[in-house]
């Protein structure tokens, strides 16, 4: 990984490549090199979907390693959803191969000159660009379909779908796993969309010819690679629980603990919840020869998916997440796994983030325009988005823009992201992060649920507000140095419980590059990251009341513990205090 | 006293969803997983009406007590 690719969309003539060595960004790898990069060469006051605006591609610095579980890939740029700077991390088979070309990034820049639709295949010959009109309005499963005859199976594709061609604010860009499913989302905060602004509508990743990165210290870093795996399978949640389950497992804890956000927020406990859970899944999905075992890419050792057929052994979907079942579920109040994973097949062709997704049609819900759980609606409404009609168009805007045309005031966003599946009254922590995280409302950002609920890392009461923003700032610290590196971020469960696991990942990156870091440069990694980012937000306008919750957080009581969310604006100030 | 109980995930493997149980008073969490026979080393989580509860929590009659083992997502 010691080049970069720089592609000007708007070169006089049609898109232009140019290589050049990684140079000032060497030692950066996914967010870390994203996010630096987007601080530093992008405008912050741009129009998100202006020339200005860059899209960043990058594998993290373990990707196209043998080193297990390492294949996530970054995209970052100016979010359009939040208006500031944004990353969004996939698994699917992309990073490998991008990081096995030898590129620490891949970028799009400026603005084409007409509205023709490019693709763009990077082999170990270079770049080579066509213009593919035919594949217009097309959603992300036949775009694949259409492109695999001339491309062939032995690729990697990233691609947009329909919302990402009509730049909408939750157009995710479609990154496709072993199977050639485009079921892998960079999905929040927008990046589809910038994509679809540079006109480009695929990225054809071709391997051949290319070899695993090699380590400096081979026998050092196979080594650690055996300590790290073995961590990671002797871990009761990576090696037994998210295997067997899936993330969907959370359903029925954040119920009982009465943190599962139903109904637009309304309620932290959905009487349907029991006929969603990661259980029912699991259990449906092997009964209809789907799988309740899957892995994304090439060499996850965790295999947290799945595969989830219909009632007929047909395939229809990847298993749907959490995240997933719960934004087009509960908070819908839909209890219905067919209509869910229906709703995520769909998001995925269209190219849509799941989380904004059923986020925006729950606020819809609560704006009158179809009752809550009403799945059958729930489809008709998010098949609008693939037609291109203007409401389809709203939808898939996201939470924010619905919550205004329908005049809603009960509306889950922060910076104008959606709020993931866990409810900020009854589990405080992970409101710190979603305030304050410089990437909007998002739970990776700072998982404060392996504390606050499930008791990894560590025990920091949920209901309680002390101790919380320490705990969500040490989270963020080490999130954004993990997604620098490429690991699936489901490694942090292992990493948290086991002080030898993430001394093997700390000794996989010395290895691999001839370093000598110690857990403190882990720290200060993630410290730059996520000062740079902080950086990009304070210069596009961003202020402290920009990290603040929506106020009915404050207000309204969410039942069974009838509890607001009461840390002080003060507190949450002192989160970025070094 | 009667609790309601529920097992999550692999504890149901040959035990049970959810039941109304009987239990004499003063039962703690630590009896009652004892006489689930699930090992206590395996536990990740319990929840009292809703609340992280330790071992030598004692329930109050009617409560609702859910285990489960180590389990994560995101
Ligand atoms: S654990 Fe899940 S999300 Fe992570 S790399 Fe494996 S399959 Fe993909």
């Amino acid at each position: 990984m010691d080049n970069i690719l720089r592609i000007d969309m708007g070169a006089p003539g049609g898109p232009k490549a140019t290589m050049e060595p990684v140079g000032a960004y060497a030692g950066l790898g996914g967010r870390g090199l994203t996010s630096v990069l987007v601080s530093k060469e992008v405008d912050p006051l741009c129009h998100p979907l202006s020339a200005a605006n860059k899209l960043v591609m990058s594998p993290g610095l373990l990707t196209g390693t043998a080193a297990t579980t390492s294949g996530r890939i970054s995209v970052g740029c100016k979010s359009p959803l939040t208006g500031g700077i944004k990353e969004s991390n996939a698994g699917g088979q992309a990073g490998q191969v991008m990081a096995r070309l030898g590129y620490a990034a891949v970028i799009l820049e400026g603005k084409p000159l007409n509205d023709d639709l490019h693709v763009i295949l990077i082999n170990k010959d270079g770049v080579h660009f066509s213009v593919d009109n035919s594949l217009r309005m097309l959603g992300n499963y036949a775009t694949v379909d259409k492109l695999r005859v001339q491309y062939g199976e032995k690729v990697a594709y990233m691609t947009i779908g329909q919302a990402g061609e009509m730049k909408l604010g939750a157009a995710s860009i479609a990154c496709t796993d072993r199977e050639l499913h485009p079921t892998r989302h960079c999905g929040r905060g927008g990046p589809g969309a910038v994509m679809g602004a540079k006109g480009v509508k695929a990225i054809i990743l071709d391997e051949a010819g290319t070899t695993l990165r090699a380590a400096k210290d081979p026998v050092a870093f196979k080594a650690a690679g055996k300590v790290f795996a073995d961590g990671i399978k002797k871990h009761a949640v990576s090696g037994q629980a998210l295997p067997a389950y899936g993330t969907n497992v959370l359903t029925n804890i954040l119920n009982e603990a009465g943190g599962y956000p139903t109904n637009n927020f309304k309620t932290g406990q959905f009487a349907g919840a029991s006929k969603i859970s990661g259980e029912a899944q699991a259990a449906l999905e092997v009964k209809r020869g789907g799988s309740a075992t899957h892995g994304c890419h090439r060499g996850c050792i965790i295999q947290c998916s799945g595969i989830f057929n219909d009632e007929h052994g047909n395939y229809v979907t990847k298993q749907p997440e959490y995240e997933t079942v719960w934004s087009h579920g509960g908070h819908c109040g839909i209890d219905d796994l067919d209509v869910i994973a229906r709703l995520d097949r769909l998001d995925d062709d269209f190219g849509l983030d799941t989380i904004e997704t059923g986020v925006a049609i729950g606020v819809a819900m609560e704006g009158g325009l179809l009752p809550f759980g009403d799945g059958a609606g729930a489809i008709r409404v998010l098949e609008e988005v693939g037609k291109g009609t203007p409401l389809g168009r709203i939808i898939g805007s996201g939470a924010g823009i619905v919550g205004k045309c329908f005049g809603v005031e009960r509306v889950p966003v922060v910076k104008n992201q959606a709020l993931p599946a866990y409810d900020p009254r009854a589990v405080k922590g992970i409101g710190v992060t979603y305030a304050t995280s410089t990437m909007g409302a998002d739970h990776t950002a700072g998982y404060a649920i392996a504390t606050n609920i499930l008791k990894v890392g560590g025990f920091v009461d949920p209901l309680k507000t002390e101790g919380q923003v320490d705990l969500s700032r040490n989270l963020q610290i080490a999130t954004a140095a993990v997604d620098a590196t490429g690991m699936c971020l489901f490694i942090a469960f292992p990493v948290l419980d086991q002080p030898e696991t993430f001394q093997s990942l700390v000794d996989l990156l010395n290895a691999f590059y001839g370093l000598s870091l110690t857990g403190d440069s882990v720290v200060a990694l993630g410290k730059t990251i996520l000062s740079a980012e902080r950086d990009f937000n304070t210069r596009a306008g961003f202020t402290a009341v920009d990290d603040r919750l929506p106020r009915f957080f404050e207000q309204e009581p969410v039942a069974p513990h009838q509890v607001t969310f009461e840390i002080k604006g003060e507190e949450l100030d002192k989160l970025y205090n070094w | 006293m009667e609790l309601t109980v529920k097992l999550f995930a692999t504890f149901r493997d040959g035990r049970f969803e959810k039941a109304q149980l009987d239990y004499p008073p003063g039962t703690t969490l630590a009896n009652i997983v004892d006489a689930l026979r699930i090992p206590r080393d395996e536990i990740g989580v319990m929840l009292v009406m809703g609340r992280h509860a330790e071992l030598e929590h004692t329930p109050a009659p009617g409560d609702t007590v859910a285990i489960f083992p180590r389990i994560g997502g995101g």
